[in-house]
């Protein structure tokens, strides 16, 4: 081996080796572990940590919080994701255009994703206050009776659906503005010479080119709302009678509350291949859907 | 739009002196803005303002001392400095450890770069909630015994295990490999060492790239929650929205306090954000590109 090829080992370990070591550290070390955890049961109030066997998972099935807790991620996921989607293209086709006092409209969307999501849960567990919020002297107004919101079984969720697309819209806005700017205007005018009109060629000609961009958003957003916690956290605490108890809430509960790590981990990998699956189907339909020009 | 389009949507709005997206954006911007309005509005009211049915749309008269009130009752002081402590530092040694690895990844050959790179990739789809509780057991393992204190419960712990991260690694190894070779090759003919390339040509060519990195990690490392609420207990150590919703805690029903509190909360990321919200809006942009 030449001597330059011996120094370049040397200097690619010694580059790769710090930020390497971290990520295997507090990355690739804890994914084994924590499959290994889900085997055990590790409680840790005591010190043992004895092989179970599938136990864990067999608790996690019959657990009836669990199966709750999967109907109300994927109920969360199913309204939250399409609802941000819609909002988010709605705004940035509004806004795709040179019109006065644009960047003003633009700035009010792109602010909300500066606001971290314990400011958010904040501001909407107020305005959704049930006695002396704003939205229920809104709904006064136009003769809807007052609402519990927060405190209800059956409208808890609606409410972190509601706050939750509110913090995304700036991300959608910026992923699909950025989309529209790509949409060559020679294609539009096109179509308006062919003779369609305006919506027609919204939906013939812009939402196809917009389609890797509505992938990219559909598994982006999906896989962020499957792991919804800090608004869950702060605002309900998974109540009211478990309504809001999300699987990343409950993980938690059992971790760090009960500090049931076994059981958490089982829970954990349980999430993540929920992620997997959902995602995969995401992709193979989203393909069939998604138009590429390059 | 088109010519024709223009013309036939010009003539049905000829009475209008502007635009008639306007009619949309107008009220669409007072709903996304409402939160913030309503936000200082409560934040400069009385408690029992606060709390009269039907609400008020404007305080009778401005408290501005919920704000002092709600910075001496939680030590927010302290919460800015660990928030921008642990983002500042974070970013900076991303940038740092990032770089050095993705462009040994892009540009040097070595023996197992391939396999390293796989095992960095893997953790890059696998959720945190999968990994967080050996992070834990891991981060209070250090603390007690090798790093002699910076462990659970400090805020060394919100920096460390983010000190460097896969998809940072991915992300400049990506763009390293954009850039052309030749200035590279030139250099080294010259005799510069690898550490000179990197750091005199190859990162200020990617001052772009780097931005992105910086603004994701700021904006991420800033608003981060859950880690913090599981690695940090004492009130010196916390950062932003954890402190806040410890305030919460406290305070659940004192609106205005809560409010003022909210407010100077998420007062400098806003600002940070409206100063370079041309880096934010390109680099979140840049992630939707890169995805799709």
């Amino acid at each position: 081996m030449p001597k330059s090829r011996v120094a370049e080992q040397f200097t690619g370990w010694g580059f790769v080796t710090p930020g390497v070591a971290v990520i295997l550290l507090f990355g690739l070390v804890p994914i084994v572990w924590s499959a290994i955890m889900s085997f055990q049961q590790n409680n840790l109030l005591n010190g043992r940590t004895p092989f179970v066997g599938l136990r864990n998972y067999r608790q996690m099935v019959h657990d009836p919080v669990v199966a709750s807790a999967i109907g109300h991620t994927l109920t969360y996921t199913a309204l939250f994701v399409p609802g941000t989607m819609l909002v988010g293209l709605f705004l940035a086709v509004a806004m795709n255009r040179k019109i006065r006092f644009i960047s003003v409209y633009r700035t009010a969307a792109y602010a909300t994703m500066a606001i971290s999501t314990i400011s958010e849960a904040l501001v909407f567990i107020w305005l959704f206050d049930p006695s002396y919020g704003i939205v229920n002297y809104a709904f006064h107004l136009v003769g809807i009776p007052q609402q519990q919101f927060l405190n209800s079984p059956s409208e808890a969720l609606f409410v972190i659906v509601a706050m939750t697309i509110w913090g995304w819209t700036g991300f959608a806005v910026v992923i699909y503005l950025a989309a529209l700017q790509g949409v060559p205007s020679g294609l539009i005018e096109a179509a308006a010479i062919d003779g369609a009109g305006p919506w027609r060629t919204f939906r013939k000609v812009t939402l196809p080119l917009l389609s890797p961009a509505s992938l990219f958003l559909a598994v982006w957003l999906t896989i962020n709302a499957l792991q919804l916690f800090d608004e869950v956290y702060l605002s309900t605490q998974g109540g009211p009678l478990h309504a809001t108890t999300v699987l990343v809430y409950y993980l938690y509960f059992q971790a760090f509350q009960n500090f049931n790590f076994g059981y958490a981990s089982a829970i954990a990998y349980f999430l993540f291949v929920v992620i997997i699956v959902i995602t995969a189907i995401q992709f193979r339909v989203g393909r069939r859907f998604t138009y590429y020009r390059s | 739009m088109t010519a024709t389009t223009l013309v036939r949507s010009r003539s049905r709005w000829r009475r209008l002196p502007f635009s008639p997206w306007h009619l949309v954006l107008v009220p669409a911007t007072l709903v996304l803005a409402f939160p913030f309005i309503w936000l200082v509005l409560t934040s400069l009211e009385t408690p029992s303002e606060a709390l009269h049915f039907p609400p008020l749309l404007t305080p009778h008269v401005l408290k501005l001392s919920n704000y002092p009130a709600a910075w001496h009752s939680a030590p927010f002081g302290r919460f800015f400095i660990n928030s921008a402590a642990v983002a500042v530092t974070t970013v900076v040694s991303n940038l740092l450890l990032c770089s050095l690895a993705g462009y040994a990844f892009a540009r040097l050959r070595f023996l197992g770069r391939g396999l390293l790179f796989v095992a960095i990739m893997a953790t890059l789809m696998v959720p945190f909630q999968v990994t967080m509780i050996p992070q834990f057991i891991i981060t209070k393992w250090l603390g007690v015994h090798v790093l002699a204190g910076v462990g659970i419960d400090h805020i060394g712990a919100l920096i460390l295990p983010n000190a460097a991260t896969a998809f940072g690694v991915f992300f400049l190894r990506q763009f390293f490999r954009t850039l052309p070779i030749e200035y590279e090759e030139s250099a080294r003919v010259d005799g510069a060492s690898r550490l000179a390339v990197l750091w005199k040509i190859v990162l200020p060519l990617s001052a772009p790239a780097l931005a992105t990195l910086a603004a994701l990690t700021f904006l991420d490392s800033w608003n981060s929650f859950l880690w913090p609420l599981i690695a940090v207990t004492s009130t010196n150590q916390m950062t932003i929205p954890l402190g806040l919703a410890t305030f919460q805690g406290a305070h659940s029903t004192e609106w205005p306090l809560l409010m003022a509190g909210n407010v100077m909360s998420l007062t400098p990321m806003l600002v940070i954000f409206f100063v370079a919200q041309r880096y934010f809006v390109r680099s979140v942009a840049a992630t939707g590109l890169a995805g799709t």
